[in-house]
């Protein structure tokens, strides 16, 4: 058996000898919009790749094609090592999709969504029974697996949809927006299958507008903007691509406000909330200096923050909203 | 666990395409059976028509069929047949609904993402549509038989002709119910659509002799697939003249039925919204 399906802990770390996915200049157009105008990707085996993007930005359509669900209109397409054209039923059944909306018949009980998957994946009746009554209980659906799926909170029907999607032991698994629309506590524990899923070695594509998500769960992050990738890296590269650190110093006394305004120079003032904003890339090294400044002038400010590029200013930086992020400029749609 | 690599037998098409097939024919009569309230209305239209023109309408109906002079009875026996064949046409408005409504959930993009037959989803909404039908059918013949139709002189072969009559027209119609189905962005334009298939009996023979219409509109009546069959159907339960109806209406049922497939095909393969 080849190491690349084997579970590993060292992921994405250049074992480039088997990739999951790859496209060399994906297209697709609706009438005169163009959705993805060049897409290239290279996704190890076994990796957790993120496409992030705003609504509207096509990563739905890109997951859409690479699951075989559209055809596109130009470029090339391998997953799990088959063309997308020329054998897209092979590429089926390395797969698992779990689409943006609910992949469930809501008609039918969780349970029998569950053994119509086993059904369809030609399991025998017995290993059918066993994979759904496992799954069902890794879901923690087992109270629920004799009601109609269309009682399911969004929760539950989220994690029905991927338990329905784990029925074929996929190798690849498409996670279009999972996290979408869900509380807190649901999405902690979605994060949770998720990484249960890439102890097992699966590859996982997904795609979140949350920065957080791709942070948290990604090795590699594909920022998608106007139907071209525009950037891609870890989410530590990406958050070097921007400026944007800095230390913020917050006062109660006015006195050593000013006082701090004249011994720093070059800040960021929020006369306000008497607070100070020294650009920073947050090491040990400038972070010494200003103390130092400050300790020289015998000031203390009351509260000190360190603050990181995270990826909203990589994302904000990277689709052109850097100056007013919550004004988008254009109403799409 | 099953190693992804382990050489698996690919089966062949014809297996893949029956056993997947079957599985949604499960899906689908598992809908049914939860959900009948459709399937029942839709056995109304022709159960209350069928009470209408025999109680209300009968007397002067009866007028207008041989030559005059016949009696209720007699417009039971002419009644029954066109109806059992507007059952097929009210029930297959189900299957155009329930496959708009299967198309707009997420589980259909599951199935069209999973390694099966890809024409299993539909050959299970056209298996179990038909099988509704012959359900129909045959509860709408015990209500014809309850008020007092009786088959003549029909043969044992005569009986199995007619079911096969039936079946045969119940799939042209689901076919083209089907594709209706598809080509409707929701259930309420699916209903709308599938219209004609419940309309069309009423402009056939079915309530009154072809002779007895005027004479512009008797083309209409009879270059449409209902008469043939009806005509055909009345002659092996009731014993009159068949002639070229047999023919004919197994014409018009091959012809609907590889149409709507096809139709049904074409639609399904295009790339969903």
């Amino acid at each position: 058996m080849p190491s690349s399906v084997m579970p590993t802990s060292s992921r994405g770390d250049g074992r480039q000898s088997t990739l999951a996915v790859s496209t060399i200049g994906l297209r697709k157009s609706y009438g005169d919009k163009t959705v993805l105008d060049g897409i290239d990707l290279r996704i190890p085996t076994g990796s957790v790749f993120a496409l992030l993007g705003p609504n509207g930005a096509g990563k739905t359509t890109a997951v859409k094609i690479l699951s075989t669900l559209i055809t596109a209109d130009g470029g090339q397409a391998q997953v799990a090592g088959h063309d997308l054209a020329a054998d897209p039923q092979a590429v089926r059944a390395a797969i698992g999709v779990t689409g943006q909306f609910f992949a469930v018949d809501g008609l039918i009980t969780g349970e029998e969504n569950m053994l119509l998957m086993a059904d369809l994946h030609h399991l025998s009746r017995a290993r059918g029974r066993r994979v759904t009554a496992q799954l069902l209980e890794r879901f923690d659906l087992v109270e629920a697996a004799k009601k109609p799926a269309a009682s399911y909170s969004g929760g539950m029907k989220r994690r029905l949809d991927i338990a329905m999607t784990l029925v074929g032991d996929p190798r690849i698994i498409f996670l279009d927006e999972p996290t979408t629309g869900l509380d807190p506590r649901s999405r902690h524990n979605m994060w949770q299958i998720i990484r249960e899923l890439v102890a097992d070695g699966v590859t996982v594509f997904l795609t979140t507008q949350y920065l957080e998500e791709a942070d948290e769960l990604a090795d590699r992050i594909a920022v998608l903007h106007d139907g071209r990738i525009a950037a891609e890296g870890s989410a530590e590269e990406l958050k070097r691509i921007v400026p944007g650190g800095h230390v913020r110093l917050r006062f109660t006394d006015p006195a050593a406000y000013r006082a701090a305004l004249a011994a720093l120079g070059e800040v960021t003032r929020d006369d306000e909330a008497l607070a100070l904003q020294i650009p920073s890339d947050g090491s040990q090294r400038e972070l010494r200096s200003v103390l130092d400044r400050l300790d020289t002038t015998g000031i203390e400010a009351d509260e000190l923050t360190v603050h990181t590029p995270d990826l909203d200013d990589v994302f904000f930086a990277l689709t052109g909203d850097a100056t007013v992020p919550h004004q988008p400029k254009e109403n799409v749609r | 666990m099953s190693t992804p690599l382990a050489p698996v037998a690919r089966p062949s098409r014809i297996s893949l395409a029956v056993r997947d097939s079957s599985t949604m024919l499960r899906r689908n009569l598992l809908h049914a059976r939860r959900y009948p309230s459709m399937t029942l209305n839709l056995l109304l239209t022709p159960v209350m028509l069928l009470l209408l023109f025999v109680y209300v309408f009968g007397g002067a109906m009866s007028a207008g069929i041989g030559g005059g002079g016949a009696d209720r009875s007699e417009y039971i026996a002419y009644l029954v047949p066109g109806l059992l064949l507007m059952t097929i046409g009210s029930t297959t408005i189900g299957t155009a609904v329930s496959v708009s409504m299967d198309m707009t959930e997420g589980i259909i993009a599951r199935f069209r993402t999973m390694a099966i037959h890809r024409g299993s989803v539909l050959f299970g909404h056209v298996v179990g549509g038909v099988l509704q039908c012959v359900a129909s059918v045959i509860l709408v013949g015990a209500v014809g038989v309850a008020i007092g139709f009786r088959s003549t002189d029909a043969t044992a072969l005569e009986w199995l002709a007619a079911f096969g009559l039936l079946v045969l027209f119940a799939t042209a119609l689901t076919w083209i119910a089907v594709g209706m189905g598809l080509s409707s962005p929701n259930a309420e334009a699916a209903s709308n659509n599938a219209m004609p298939l419940i309309f069309l009996p009423l402009i056939s023979s079915a309530f009154v002799p072809i002779d007895a219409m005027p004479g512009w509109f008797q083309p209409i009546a009879e270059y449409q697939p209902f008469t043939p069959a009806i005509e055909t159907l009345r002659g092996l339960l009731l014993g009159t003249e068949i002639g070229h109806n047999g023919w004919i209406a197994v014409a018009w049922c091959l012809g609907l039925a590889v149409l709507g497939y096809l139709w049904s095909r074409s639609l399904f393969d295009r790339d969903p919204k």
